[in-house]
Order: structure tokens, then sequence, then C-alpha cells
């Protein structure tokens, strides 16, 4: 069972029950959509920019608590921050879920506060492209990317 | 109180022995007891067939139909011999009317690339159901888009079961081809296969049937059905993967063309002028699947010494155990309820994600399918995207159910439900 309250830890399951930020922003400057082909996990993202800073972001989609949860944290964790910033956090969060080396994983979340809930997913790697599709769909929706991403 | 009949010892099959002759079912998942629950997407194999396969290239391997040497002779015969086994099977009329292709997709593709080139056109219909595989509507798809005939679907009702009066209503002047699951994948219903073909029949329409799903589970009489081609994958009927068998009857094989061009499928080739091979060969270009087709054989043999008597009796035990055990989980939905049901039980648990259901019942070496079940339009009609199914196959026993039952309540556990 350790295992799997790592995975679903408390914060995971309620943002995956009540995500924050849910819904579209209404004539967004951002806009990108992902899906999963396979689970079948589909989000979309939309932001507002002020002075190359995220101003608001929100999301709408469905999918696992994996997904949901991770979608919800994430337009929490990304508000106010510059887009130079966000890139960074995604990498830091994508070696967090995926480095070989166990240390370098645990330091890379340790810079990303909440998002750090996450660590878990590293044990379980089928469900990486689960918690990393808001993401590759955020970046999608900064580099405007009209074409839905794929984490498959 | 009505007593339940106990099965009697004469149709009980050895689930301890039979569990023997799998291999990988003694070896444990992450420490635990493998409880394979997903034979519905491929079943796991005896001893014999691997046995088989390694026999055939350990001490008779040759290309087949091609050697005048002993060895490839002795290959041709065992390669053979399958198709007559096949035959048997099945019992169609004639062991030429049985072609070997990599699986049921290859088979439903070749009668839309070659049936439905040469027989069909603009305007002329194909009726399937609202529950086939995408293997049974792609390559209508496909077809439609080349020849641009229409496709029709037969609408079932929320129990998951075939609407028979819709469907016969969907048969017109213009209907050239029926294509119907006799086993859905995703719900487990059982088709009424039999009325199927005689409404078919009434209107002089040819039926395929995709029998996937059934094969492993009952015996199937082509003559009787009447049906006029009936496609099967060798990897669910415990056989390898790479093999699957197409069953036409003669006069339409006959008259079809071949899709793929090749060795094997030739009598004669000048650049003038290419003479094709007789049936079934017509149909197989290029060097066979040998091993996969003495595999098959094996599998054959395999299920065949059990009998499908003691198969049908068994998993309908199990089915029964597993229906009532589920019904106890509070927030477990099963989706569709059809009267008739082969050994597939999709659900929902709450509003939990099937992903995060198999995740966590994976974790105790138990092993669901997640997803869409290549049946999204399935999916789409019971309203959902996905969901979790438990399938049964021959190895499976009443442990089994208490690992899956018990990886639920776990389920609950985690999402407190």
């Amino acid at each position: 069972m350790s295992e799997l309250r790592d995975l679903y830890q408390e914060v995971v399951l309620d943002h995956a029950k009540r995500p924050r930020n849910f819904g579209a922003i209404h004539a967004p400057s951002h806009r990108a959509d992902g899906h999963n082909p396979l689970c079948g996990d589909k989000v979309t993202v939309t932001l507002t920019m002020a002075d190359r800073h995220i101003a608001d972001a929100r999301f709408e989609g469905a999918g696992c608590a994996i997904s949901m949860a991770s979608a919800s944290l994430m337009t929490e964790a990304i508000r106010g921050k510059s887009e130079a910033e966000v890139r960074a956090m995604f990498e830091e969060f994508h070696a967090g879920l995926t480095a070989a080396d166990e240390g370098a994983a645990v330091s890379a979340l340790a810079e990303l506060d909440k998002l750090a809930v996450f660590g878990g997913v590293r044990e379980f790697p089928v469900r990486v492209k689960c918690a990393t599709l808001p993401w590759h769909t955020l970046v999608a929706a900064l580099d405007h990317i009209s074409e839905p991403v794929k984490t498959e | 109180m009505t007593a339940i009949q106990p099965i009697t010892a004469a149709r009980t099959l050895d689930v301890a022995r039979i569990r023997q002759d799998f291999p990988i079912l003694s070896r444990p998942v992450r420490g635990k007891r493998l409880v394979f629950l997903d034979s519905a997407a491929s079943a796991q194999k005896p001893r014999s067939v691997t046995e088989a396969e390694r026999d055939i290239y350990e001490t008779g391997y040759a290309n087949v139909h091609r050697g005048v040497y002993w060895l490839s002779q002795r290959a041709t015969g065992e390669f053979e011999a399958v198709r007559e086994k096949v035959r048997r099977l099945l019992n169609a009329r004639e062991t030429r009317e049985i072609v070997f292709v990599r699986g049921a997709t290859e088979a439903i593709n070749l009668v839309a690339q070659s049936f439905g080139r040469a027989f069909l056109s603009a305007g002329d219909e194909v009726l399937i159901s609202h529950m086939e595989h995408h293997s049974n509507i792609v390559p209508w798809q496909m077809l439609r888009e080349y020849k641009g005939v229409v496709l029709k679907v037969a609408p079932i009702d929320d129990a998951g079961e075939l609407d028979l009066e819709a469907f016969e209503k969907l048969i017109g002047p213009r209907t050239k081809l029926i294509a119907v699951t006799h086993v859905a994948n995703a719900l487990g219903t059982v088709v009424p296969i039999e009325q199927v073909i005689r409404l078919a029949k009434g209107h002089g329409i040819p039926v395929l049937v995709d029998g996937c799903q059934a094969v492993p589970h009952q015996a199937v009489d082509v003559q009787a059905l009447d049906c006029d081609f009936y496609v099967f994958s060798g990897h669910k009927l415990y056989g390898p993967t790479g093999i699957g068998v197409l069953y036409g009857k003669a006069e339409l094989l006959q008259a079809m063309p071949p899709w793929q061009g090749g060795g094997d499928m030739i009598r004669s080739v000048s650049f003038e002028r290419t003479e094709y091979n007789e049936l079934p060969w017509k149909f197989e270009a290029g060097t066979p699947h040998i091993i996969g087709a003495i595999g098959l054989g094996a599998a054959i043999d395999y299920v065949q010494s059990i009998g499908y008597d003691a198969i049908a009796a068994h998993e309908a035990d199990l089915l029964a155990c597993a229906l009532r055990e589920l019904s106890k989980i509070n927030s477990l939905r099963i989706i569709g309820q059809p009267r008739h049901r082969s050994g597939v039980i999709s659900f929902a648990l709450g509003d939990v994600h099937p992903h995060d259901i198999a995740t966590i019942l994976d974790q105790d070496g138990v092993c669901v399918r997640a997803g869409h079940h290549c049946a999204q339009p399935t999916m789409d009609r019971f309203g959902v995207s996905a969901t979790a199914r438990a399938s049964f196959g021959i190895y499976n026993d009443r442990d089994d159910i208490d690992s899956l039952v018990a990886g639920l309540r776990k389920v609950q556990e985690v999402f407190r439900l």
C-alpha cells in the first residue's frame, strides 16, 4: 500500500476530486489542447499573459486522477510566473518524474513546492505521461502550437 | 429457496491441473500470484504450444511448398495438417476454405479489399453493429473512401444487446454484406448470430462473423451457422500471435480476386501474364507464418483435449461467481447487462478513472484491461470514455475473482468510495 499512497497522496486525491481553476478563460491570449489517445486523457489549457508573465491559467478536460490533479496543481503553481520560469519548472518537473538517479529526481522536485507530491509517479513509468500531459499542453500554448499535443 | 444445481463432476475441468500447463501462471508478479484477467486481449500460452514451436525449429524446419527435399516436405505436411485441424474446429466443408492470415484484423481487411473492391460499388451498403471492434469498422470505412460504399450501423440497447428489429429494418436492396461480431469484446454480449444470419439469408446477403471472442469459449460450426466468412485470431485461442484464420465459402473465395501478390499465390509468372494459384494459397502470398500455424495447431489440440463443454461450464461458473461478487461492491457499475454473456465484464467504480483502477490492481498482480478496448463507438453508446474490463480464460479460478474483489476494495479505500 505504501507505493500506492506515494502515488495517490492526499493532495493529489483532493485536486482530482475538486480541481482548481477548472474551466476556460474567455478570450485567452494562449490556448492549446492535449490528448493521450491510449488512455483517453484530454486537457485544454488557456492562459492570459501580461508583460510576459502568466496572469491567469485555467484548464478543462477529463482523465485519470493523476492527470487531473497535475493540471489543477500546475495552474496554481504557474500563476504570476514568467514564461522563462514556467519552462524551467516543466524541466524540473519532468526530471523529477523521470530521472534515472533518485537523488537527482528528488532534488529536482524539491524546488517545486507543492508539485513534489508527484514524486511517487516515478515508480509508475506508464503513468508519467498522465502527469506530464498538462505541462506539455501548457508549453504548446506558449509556443502557439495549434495541433493537439500528445505525450505518448 | 431455490437450490443452485452444482456442476456435475464429469463436466468440471481440473483448473489446478490446467494452471500447471501454463508456465507463466506459476511465476510471481512483484512477489504476488499472477491473476491474469485479460485473456480477451490475448490469452496466455500452454507449454504444449511453445514446445511445438521449438520442436519444429529444432527438428523439422524448412520453408513450405517449395523444397523437394524431405525436410521441406515434412514442414509442408505439418503446416497443411493444421489447416485440416482448423477445418475440423470450425466444421468447414473443405480444407481449402481455410486461409491463414496474421489475425482477425487481416482477415477482415482481406475481405474488404478483395470481396469489397470486386463486388461492391458506390451506394452499396455494408451493415455492421454498434458494438464492433475497430477492426470490423475501419476496413469498411476505408472501403467507403475507395469505393463510395455506405456503412450502416445497427443499434444496440441499454443492456448491450443487438436490436434485431432495427437491424432487420436496416437491411435494404443495396445491402451487399453484413459484418457482425459473434461476441462483443467490450461488453461480453453473445450475439444471436444464428438469427442474424437467418435474416440475412432471407435477403440473400452474405455474412461475415468476427469470431475472435467466441472461438476460445464455444464450439463453432460454420456449416450449421451458414455464414459466408468467419474470422478469428490464434493468440486469443491460447496460440501464438501473428497467425489467424479466414474461413470463407469456397464459391465466394474462388470468385474473389487475390489481394496481395507474390510467391506462393501464383501458378506461373511471366512478364505478360500471371496465373494465380488455387485455393487457399491464392490468398497466401509470401512465406507464411509456418511456426505460428504449427503453434496454432498445438493450441487447437490443447483446447479440444479439454473440450468445449467443460470449458463452457467452467467459464459460466466463474462468470456467475464474478457477477455475484462484483454486485456486492457499492459504487460498482457493470457496463452492459446482456442476457447471454461470455466471460467478459466491463465496469466502472464510482468516478475513479479506469487507469487508476488498473494501476492499483496491478500492485497486487491483478491484470485487467483499462481503456476503450478498441471499441470507441461502444464506449460512446454508454457515455463513458473508458472502462475497466476483466475477462476470463480456462486457467482462471475463484481465487482470481477473490483477488479482483480485494483489489477493488483497495481502490475504494484509496479513493474513499
